[in-house]
């Protein structure tokens, strides 16, 4: 297991944002995380990425407790997760941006802009090496946040919602990018509201209700779980939804 | 590579301005031109290139006036060591200021406050302290030698200055062609992204306040070799806070050369106001202030936007 969550639990004044989650997840997986807006996707996220610190419960990355780590030390150690909101450094070049990634584990600035250059290409970013990061429109600075991220080097990486605001021929663009990813040994943990991509990209499917995990499983197992189909939509919405989320 | 070759060039240009300037004036002109250039690359460190603004860095300029004073009236210091050693203090205010603004995220207005609080402690401070002469000040008794870091004419002094601007535009173009400036501009434009990518944040701030109060302090025991006197208002008042920010901003900020346009820029604006109207003292700082609410307003990016603009303009011409 390359993460392992055990009970943990955040809550924000009485808000029980992400309560009692226990999950893993095995090396070189594709694993989303889903359900409904407000469901504590990106609380969980924030937890284990050390954004913010768990209230209980323990959070283990390769078999080392990173529970309440900064999050500068556990991108260090090989986990990094990039914002739903892309939060590019707008008056750097994309090349400038993925380099800051790259100077995690590489001191020179030539060896690190030359390594960001690589990863531009691999992320379809080769011709905007160049440009400042602000000229970049949605698509352009998600695959920014992705190219960043890679250029840490992570084990374990964390998609924030990559494909939020992409347009369906964007969305297919970055599947087969993601399944690279995987290709070359970096395990993906993703939240994501595009089904379509999730049904496509994941080998298992976490579905986060009220800050709960109520079910988890193969997707298209997942997508005929009554308690998901109503946790979507409310009760009774089963029979008509869960063949059209299947064939999603 | 480039910039390093445009840092060069021009030092060389300058080098031999003495000796082309016959006048007094314009020699003093330059003079003080490069050396507000060097107090706005100092603030350009940590306000432009990490977007920290300091309301006052007149703490780390005063601290490095005062430890040259009294580092020679009191312990018999050469001044050219005195002025080593004020850089030295000038780094610890640094690292005392930033290291307890950043290890309580203080940003934005608040980390301005309290800059410009801790300035103000140290104003009251030298004020009523007897070793800083209170609010008489210290004054350096006359003893005009090179070795003594007096000359007699500006022409030395010129050269002192030059000597810090190069320093000044060194850290400047390490800063963007280092880790280290990838990093401070990266936790310019975004912290929390900067520290999703495994930066220190504060570690990275700490360095930078720290850097930029090494050259203000720098800064401050010229001053005080330029002039052989200091007092509390000069030191740690809160015009040369204002003064270092508003070259920056005028010439560019978190550009190389900014702080040196735009400080050449304001101290041509300061003698003309100042011949056009000087039979009315006061006036020309409307003029000055009215310059200055024009630049900030049309052009939010300084001089240094402008020659981005003009430069992007022939290049699509060219193209």
């Amino acid at each position: 297991m390359i993460l392992a969550l055990d009970r943990v639990a955040k809550r924000f004044g009485g808000v029980r944002a992400v309560s009692e989650v226990t999950f893993s997840v095995a090396r070189r997986e594709i694993v989303a995380l889903i359900g409904p807006n407000g469901a504590g996707k990106t609380t969980l996220f924030s937890l284990v990425a050390g954004s913010l610190a768990p209230d209980a419960g323990t959070i283990r990355f390769e078999d080392r407790d990173v529970t309440g780590l900064a999050p500068h030390r556990i991108a260090a150690l090989g986990l990094v997760r990039t914002f739903q909101t892309a939060q590019p450094f707008e008056r750097l070049t994309v090349a400038q941006n993925i380099a800051v990634g790259a100077h995690l584990h590489l001191a020179a600035r030539g060896a690190a802009l030359q390594r960001a250059a690589e990863i531009a290409e691999r992320v379809g970013l080769g011709k905007w090496l160049d440009r400042p990061a602000r000229e970049l429109n949605v698509a352009g600075r998600k695959r920014l946040e992705l190219a960043r991220a890679l250029a840490t080097e992570p084990r374990l990486l964390l998609l924030d919602e990559v494909m939020a605001g992409l347009n369906p021929t964007e969305v297919d663009a970055i599947v087969p990018t993601i399944f690279a990813i995987r290709d070359s040994g970096i395990t993906v943990l993703l939240t994501e509201h595009v089904m379509r991509a999730v049904m496509r990209l994941s080998d298992r499917v976490l579905v986060l209700n009220n800050g709960r995990l109520i079910a988890q499983g193969k997707p298209a197992d997942v997508a005929a779980d009554p308690a998901v189909v109503e946790a979507y939509l409310g009760r009774g919405a089963t029979p008509q939804v869960a063949g059209e989320l299947a064939h999603g | 590579m480039k910039s390093a070759g445009a840092i060069l060039v021009l030092i060389l240009v300058l080098i031999p301005v003495p000796w082309l300037v016959r006048s007094d004036f314009w020699l003093n002109f330059a003079v003080l031109a490069l050396y507000y250039g060097f107090l706005g690359q100092s603030w350009n460190i940590l306000g432009g290139y990490g977007g920290q603004f300091s309301f006052g860095h007149a703490a780390f300029f005063g601290t490095g006036a005062y430890a040259g004073a009294v580092l020679q009236l009191q312990f018999g210091v050469n001044p050219w060591l005195a002025l080593l050693l004020a850089g030295v203090a000038g780094g610890i205010v640094g690292a005392i200021v930033g290291g307890l603004s950043f290890r309580y995220g203080l940003r934005g207005s608040y980390f301005a406050l309290v800059t410009l609080a801790f300035a103000e402690v140290l104003r009251i401070l030298a004020d009523s302290l007897g070793f800083t002469g209170a609010g008489v000040g210290l004054q350096i008794p006359l003893h005009p030698s090179p070795v003594n870091f007096q000359f007699a004419g500006k022409a030395g002094f010129y050269f002192v200055i030059l000597a810090l601007t190069a320093l000044g535009l060194a850290v400047a173009w390490y800063i963007g062609h280092s880790r280290f400036g990838a990093r401070l501009m990266a936790v310019r434009d975004s912290e929390d992204a900067a520290q999703a990518l495994g930066v220190n944040v504060f570690r990275v701030k700490l360095a930078a306040i720290i850097l930029s109060a090494v050259l203000m302090a720098l800064g401050g025991a010229f001053y005080l070799q330029y002039f052989l006197y200091v007092d509390p208002e000069i030191a740690y008042g809160p015009a040369v806070s204002i003064a270092a920010l508003l070259a920056p901003i005028v010439g560019g900020l978190g550009t190389m050369f900014g702080p040196l346009v735009g400080a050449v820029a304001l101290q041509l604006l300061n003698e003309a106001s100042e011949s056009a109207i000087g039979a009315a003292p006061g006036l020309n700082l409307v003029l000055y202030g009215a310059a200055l609410v024009l630049i900030i307003a049309f052009l939010p990016e300084g001089i240094a936007g402008i020659m981005r603009l003009r430069a992007g303009i022939w290049r699509r011409r060219l193209a």
